[in-house]
């Protein structure tokens, strides 16, 4: 981190087989889930996953804005994905950039396909993803945060939606990325898992493998999908959780 | 594209939910298997392949027929019957749009209002943030509601302050008969409009206003946690200013409020009741639910 231009590419595999960070291969960063952290929103959540920390606010359904974007027989999902300035080393220049976009489409899409929308014709869901420190894997951090944000406000959907991004970092294949191994890996594959079907609803690559790699890349990424998926059970389990009642009184 | 996994492989949640027996209450999350036995889904869940899915967070509850699962969060969903607080959002020539936390703005036609309206005359009665008492008459299926202020403790609100709890919440701020809407009253002098919506009306004293606010964050943060009722109790007690208790002798006739509900305190009010389904139900039967 640091050095403007400085190209000197990191030792990312050890001979021993761990990451620059210690991890094995197949390990994830540390991850950590909170639902229903702000007041005003009908369902949020707050994500730290590695040095990742990313806040997802859900409203709605309500009123669609702006009025032409309404759909008379479901909710639309209209999702804003956005880093903030102080979110990586360089400032990001703030508001919409081609990269945010394509996220917040990519995103709105995934949850397209699990959201029961049609139980609530012209109405918008919207999603708000605000990235407050980056490094890398943030897509999938949103839309972890955003799924959990949108089960805490009561909105119908297939199920959770985890997500992780597997790479591959001199030569081998790893399970979610950090800055370093994103910036000067081979390949980085994001995808979102619906556990309750096997089926993936986002998948972007960029880079390159091979067909082999891709296919173990994918049984990577859906097993640590599996892990999160617990974990983000298990926040929204920890807000809403139902104390066994005595059985007190007929 | 490798075929490592599909459809085939799948694990779904793990086990299924198994049954909840009748006073157990089961938090499930999207996406979890229910075991449904030959129930059909209900609200709340969905099927697919002969297996049934909470579709929302919330307790799983088999009502026979449907298994079902009650929302514990979320926007207020409207239903005919119910007496909701609302604010005016915007003013047409016949009709002012209300917000009044449902997934749309709820229309309130000009002949709908307690006043005689002429077409063009409407922002004369009501304008933008006002707030209002009005009763859900119907929905149709692009899910619009119509709403009316014509009826007893309908009509526009003056002063006062308005409170928000999740609609879900709303039956335990009743209390079961009305009990702890009742206890809250008593204890404070506030005059308490209660929205099926969430949105609650608070009029009386500043001190009073205060005390009934922060008796509703209570009942809107606790949570599933038992012992609610105490809580509540203990806080109202402990504030209650001694020379007050006497003098109140709730003067609130003309305040538009709940109807129902309110028709005795003192039939059980211990522990924590789970919320009460919310469908279809008088207040009454609401409030009163047991299992």
């Amino acid at each position: 981190m640091g050095n403007i231009g400085a190209k000197e590419v990191p030792v990312l595999l050890s001979p021993e087989g761990l990451r620059i960070d210690g991890r094995k291969l197949d390990e994830l960063r540390p991850i950590e889930i909170r639902a229903g952290v702000l007041r005003q929103a009908d369902g949020s959540a707050f994500v730290e996953w590695g040095q990742n920390k990313v806040m997802a606010a859900v409203y709605g359904p309500r009123e669609v804005h702006p009025r032409h974007l309404q759909q008379n027989n479901k909710a639309v999902i209209q999702c804003r994905y956005n880093m903030a300035a102080f979110s990586v080393d360089e400032r990001k220049r703030p508001g919409l950039d081609r990269r945010s976009q394509e996220i917040s489409k990519v995103i709105a899409e995934a949850f397209e396909s699990v959201v029961f929308a049609e139980e609530f014709p012209r109405t918008s869901i919207d999603v708000y993803i605000e990235v407050l420190q980056a490094n890398a894997g943030t897509r999938c951090a949103g839309l972890v945060a955003a799924s959990v944000a949108l089960a805490d406000a009561g909105i119908p959907m297939v199920d959770l939606l985890p997500a992780v991004a597997v790479g591959k970092v001199a030569g081998a294949i790893a399970l979610d990325l950090k800055k370093e191994e994103d910036n000067f890996g081979e390949a980085d594959l994001p995808m979102a898992l619906v556990p309750q079907s096997g089926r993936l609803v986002l998948l972007q690559m960029e880079g390159h493998m091979t067909e082999e790699e891709l296919s173990r890349s994918l049984d990577l990424g859906v097993a640590g999908c599996r892990v999160i998926y617990e974990k983000m059970k298990a926040a929204l389990r920890e807000r809403y959780s139902v104390e066994p009642v005595a059985t007190e009184a007929a | 594209m490798p075929r490592g996994h599909r459809p085939g492989h799948r694990t779904g949640g793990g086990e299924a939910h198994p049954s909840p027996s009748a006073r157990e209450r089961v938090l499930v999350l999207p996406g979890e298997e229910l075991e449904a036995r030959g129930l059909k889904p209900g609200p709340g869940t969905y099927r697919v392949g002969g297996k049934v899915y909470a579709s929302i967070l919330g307790l799983y509850l088999p009502r026979p027929p449907l298994v079902q699962v009650v929302p514990l969060s979320g926007r207020y969903i409207p239903k005919p019957g119910d007496t909701v607080v609302g604010t005016v959002t915007d003013v047409q020539n016949t009709f002012w749009l209300l917000d009044i936390g449902a997934p749309r703005w709820a229309p309130l036609h000009m002949t709908g209002a307690p006043w005689k309206v002429d077409v063009g005359e409407t922002e004369r009665f009501l304008r933008v943030g006002d707030a209002v008492v009005v009763r859900v008459e119907n929905l149709d299926a692009t899910g619009r509601i119509g709403v009316t202020m014509q009826g007893e403790g309908l009509g526009k609100l003056e002063a006062g302050t308005i409170v928000r709890i999740t609609p879900a919440r709303v039956p335990r701020l009743v209390g079961r008969g009305g009990s702890m809407i009742q206890t809250i009253r008593q204890r404070t002098g506030a005059e308490i409009a209660i929205g099926q919506n969430g949105r609650i009306w608070v009029g009386g004293t500043e001190e009073a206003v205060r005390r009934v606010s922060e008796v509703l964050r209570m009942i809107g943060e606790s949570g599933q946690r038992p012992g609610l009722t105490e809580r509540v109790a203990r806080y109202l007690v402990a504030t209650t200013p001694t020379a007050h208790e006497a003098a109140e002798g709730e003067g609130e006739g003309e305040s538009p409020r709940q109807g129902p509900a309110e028709t005795n305190g003192e039939d059980g009010d211990e522990g924590d009741e789970a919320p009460g389904p919310e469908n279809g139900k008088s207040e009454e039967e609401r409030t009163s639910w047991e299992t």
